[in-house]
């Protein structure tokens, strides 16, 4: 297995591919890769990620980009970039990632792999380093849904050390295969077919849906208003987050520590100063920013009302059908270095994934087709813990298709 | 101008939890060599994550029932954001605006001296947090050291409304807070070891006035003294500024304990804005009225009312009974005495007298004294049945307590029964009598109180041992013998 290097490995630098880490080597292993080394799974190596997980392109690590295997001229999208591409060559048959905004299912669909994030709190983060605490999920990454279910059930469960681990049992994933979707409600949300969207991108999804549809599955159309708003949100609650998850990080105890003239505060903010990259630097900013007094009523507090709006959207849509099916992202993979000027254009990337991880959702990304020679993720929502649902949805979809199969050319 | 006073408390409790309040680390850190007590999560590691100390929580409960509080049924965590070395996160783990606690007050006897009656301090919330690490300095040196195993221990704190009006309705407060922290058994209470830390809140205003002057924060007070010295040092120097035409400044000052006087702490503070938001680690919990239920029968009687009882019910005096009811400890061990069929006046006198004396020379609670309350009943029945006199018993009761030995084994190898046998007296008697001729003749000239050192000898001879009442009965026969020969002379 290969591991993003977000979580911690035991005796194994952990560096969130940032320079504040480079050398830091973790005394203890995470939940998730613990239970993973109890199953038996050898660990190949650390996934090269976008620092502390932010970004959508793994162009924001400290040490290098990944390359797109597809298209090495490309980026293989982000935060854990590395783990899809790593899957994506072949170089692992499967790999633990982590998905905020849709850090799993983005850089599964620009590599054309199989990606899932759990139900909020389905595997424990004890050890997965804090990014954006009410958002921050552990999933797979495989060729397809069937692995995908072996991996999460060996992570899947409560977790004593993470109080926000769900307590309700793990169902079998594997058993929950049965290749049958026939009377599947699925909803298709039109606010997730914009305009704007790459043409090639809508026609693979499209096919799919009626893929499914030959499958037995039942279409329907359905409304999530709120999705306009989940984009602002996420921007204010994660990265008022991940300011207050990132102030450990001074020198004091681990890590890079300034060394020079200057007293303590000069070597704390110096740390920072050089211990963290741009987009890292921008999110804690903004963040102290919306928390600060005088706006948090206005930026954090509204935000998390908000949330509250797109989480009751969903349930409602979810009376009516029993999963919900979209692309995972407007386009597939960019070259490097096309977004890179223009924060919010990166961030416009992840519109489609935002509101799964506002809702603290299940969704997955399985691949569906290509345009213009890249690959294209379907994106499969589901209600609470329903991640059972959703990889027998994927599977039988891939029991039909072929394209979960492609390789790239490398 | 008269100026009137105006002292709120922050009150930081340390409780006595096995566990810290976010991890399963060993709470007591004091014991322990250096960063011994850590893991992860006290450490602030990356990836770790906190899980509430069900034990605190529980405490500080019982805690805000005692101070008469209300528990809301929901409350939760907040993250408290400030950088410093000692806090390992970069922010605190705290509660900010729905505490465990809220509205509940303590009745002090007031400051009569200012005609203040006794009254309710408001107590404004209580709330529970986590503890920061332990720096160590060395000026000069260009480094100081950070011990983490302080870092995670559960805090409570009492935050009181601005309701006392002097240093003396202060130390009131504070020693009934004290009491009844001890008395629940949430915390040791003591502030030399830090376990019970005291930050003030002081202004000052006109009398009659209700517009709050501008406070002053006063920290590093390390003892219920420096409590009440520092707030009569501060109420002094603001009406000083004041009256020399200045204006209080708002800042936190320092006591200086050996100079006595407060400093101001401003230099090189960043501004505080803690941007509080609720911690996303931690589920909010709701504690039902059932569970409150559960835990208000937990609550002990605490010091007043004990008191209150024993000069009732026992007819001890206020002073007494206030003394034997202060700890939980020693409220308990003078009612299981008596509980052995000794009387509380007698109890009280040999507690509070002879055993306290003991005790206080070896700093050593009534918890660890060798004499139990068994033993104790033991001797008092001793002189109570005229086998010891008291001075007698009072050097058995310090034999007791260098050994731990059963009373009436000491007596009995020690031979220090009481000598009744009357026989045994007259011989001493005769003996003091034939070696004192002048206290004899003065005596008979009309001085009793010679029959008192003629007493005193007969008790020398003794070893102390006779008893005194009939040493004194038979010395006094003896000499009106001598009286009736002398007249009977020629």
């Amino acid at each position: 297995m290969q591991i993003k290097d977000l979580l911690c490995t035991n005796g194994i630098a952990t560096t969130c591919a940032s320079r504040m880490l480079a050398e830091y080597i973790p005394v203890y292993d995470a939940t998730a890769v613990a239970r993973l080394r109890e199953h038996g799974a050898v660990l190949l190596g650390k996934g090269n990620m976008d620092e502390f997980g932010m970004g959508s392109s793994t162009e924001n690590s400290a040490f290098f980009p990944t390359r797109n295997p597809w298209d090495t001229g490309r980026v293989p999208g982000g935060s854990s970039g590395g783990s899809a591409a790593a899957v994506s060559a072949g170089a692992a048959p499967f790999a633990l990632g982590t998905d905020t905004g849709g850090s799993i299912r983005q850089p599964a669909s620009f590599c054309g792999v199989t990606g899932l994030k759990p139900t909020y709190g389905r595997v424990s983060r004890y050890g997965l380093v804090a990014y954006a605490s009410s958002l921050d999920q552990v999933g797979p990454i495989a060729r397809d849904a069937a692995d995908c279910a072996l991996i999460l059930q060996s992570i899947a469960g409560h977790d004593s050390r993470d109080a926000t681990s769900l307590p309700d049992a793990v169902p079998d994933y594997s058993a929950a295969l049965t290749g049958d979707i026939s009377g599947l409600r699925l909803g298709v949300p039109s606010e997730y077919f914009a305009e704007g969207m790459d043409a090639g991108v809508r026609a693979a999804v499209t096919a799919a849906i009626d893929q499914l549809a030959a499958l037995g599955a039942e279409i329907r159309e359905v409304s999530l208003p709120t999705t306009q708003y989940a984009l602002a949100c996420y921007y204010i609650i994660a990265p008022s987050e991940c300011s207050a998850n990132l102030a450990r990080y001074d020198g004091v105890k681990y890590g890079y520590s300034h060394q020079g003239d200057g007293d303590m505060w000069e070597a704390m903010e110096r740390t920072r100063q050089h211990g963290f990259g741009p987009e890292v630097k921008r999110r804690i900013m903004l963040g102290a920013f919306a928390l600060s007094s005088g706006y948090y009523d206005a930026y954090y507090h509204k935000a998390q009302q908000v949330r509250t709006l797109i989480r009751q959207d969903f349930a409602h849509v979810f009376e009516e059908v029993d999963a919900l099916a979209a692309p995972v992202s407007p386009v597939v993979a960019f070259p490097i270095g096309e977004r890179t000027d223009d924060p919010v254009r990166m961030y416009l990337v992840d519109v489609y994934t935002l509101p799964v991880n506002m809702a603290g959702l299940p969704a997955m990304s399985v691949p569906c087709g290509f345009s213009n020679g890249l690959p294209v993720g379907l994106q499969l929502i589901g209600p609470h813990l329903s991640e059972d649902r959703l990889l027998n949805i994927a599977h039988t979809y891939q029991q039909a298709t072929e394209w979960h199969r492609e390789r790239p050319g490398i | 101008m008269q100026y009137e006073t105006v002292i709120g408390l922050e009150v930081h409790v340390q409780l006595h939890t096995r566990s810290k309040m976010f991890c399963g680390c060993p709470a007591d850190y004091q014991a322990a060599e250096p960063n011994t007590r850590t893991c992860p999560v006290c450490l602030g590691l990356p990836g770790a994550l906190p899980v509430i100390n069900r034990r605190a929580v529980e405490y500080t409960v019982l805690t805000g029932l005692a101070l008469n509080c209300r528990i809301p049924e929901f409350t939760k965590f907040d993250r408290k954001n400030y950088p410093y070395p000692d806090l390992m996160k970069g922010y605190q783990i705290s509660q900010y605006d729905l505490p465990l606690a809220l509205d509940g007050f303590l009745e002090i006897d007031g400051d009569t001296q200012l005609g203040l009656g006794r009254r309710r301090i408001g107590v404004e919330r209580v709330h529970l947090e986590e503890d920061v690490a332990k720096l160590q300095h060395f000026p000069g040196e260009g480094y100081s050291l950070v011990d983490v195993n302080r870092s995670g221990v559960p805090l409570m704190e009492v935050v009181s409304k601005p309701d006392m009006r002097s240093a003396e309705e202060a130390r009131q407060y504070l020693t009934l807070l004290h009491s009844i922290v001890q008395y629940l058994g949430v915390s040791t209470g003591n502030m030399q070891d830090g376990n019970f830390r005291c930050d003030a809140n002081v202004s000052i205003r006109p009398v009659g006035s209700q517009i709050l002057g501008t406070r002053t924060e006063v920290k590093n007070m390390n003892s219920f003294r420096a409590v009440y010295q520092a707030l009569e040092y501060e109420v002094v120097r603001q009406r000083e500024v004041i009256e020399d035409g200045g204006a209080v400044v708002q800042e936190t000052r320092g006591w200086i304990e050996e100079r006595e006087v407060t400093v101001s702490q401003r230099s090189k503070e960043y501004a505080h804005d803690y941007r509080y938001f609720p911690e996303p680690d931690l589920p909010p919990l709701r504690i039902g009225p059932e569970r409150v239920a559960e835990l208000a029968a937990e609550l002990p009687e605490f010091a007043p009312q004990r008191s209150a009882r024993f000069q009732a019910d026992l007819a001890l005096s206020g002073y007494d009974a206030d003394l034997l009811a202060g700890s939980r400890s020693m409220a308990n061990y003078f009612e299981t005495t008596l509980t052995l069929a000794a009387t509380a006046k007698e109890v009280a006198n040999w507690m509070l007298g002879d055993l306290a004396r003991l005790l206080n020379q070896d700093h050593r609670e009534i918890d660890a004294s060798p004499v139990t309350p068994q033993r104790l009943a033991d001797l008092l029945a001793l002189v109570a049945d005229g086998t010891l006199s008291t001075s007698l018993a009072k050097t058995v009761l310090e034999e007791m307590y260098a050994t731990g030995g059963e009373p009436a084994d000491i007596v009995r190898e020690q031979g220090l029964g009481q000598i009744s046998d009357t026989g045994a007296i007259e011989a001493a008697v005769a003996e003091a009598i034939a070696a004192n001729p002048k206290a004899v003749a003065d005596y008979i000239s009309g001085k009793d109180t010679a029959a008192r050192f003629l007493m005193g000898q007969v008790m020398r001879l003794t070893k102390g041992q006779a008893q005194p009442e009939l040493a004194l009965r038979l010395v006094q026969e003896g000499l009106e013998l001598q009286k009736t020969r002398g007249s009977l002379e020629p």
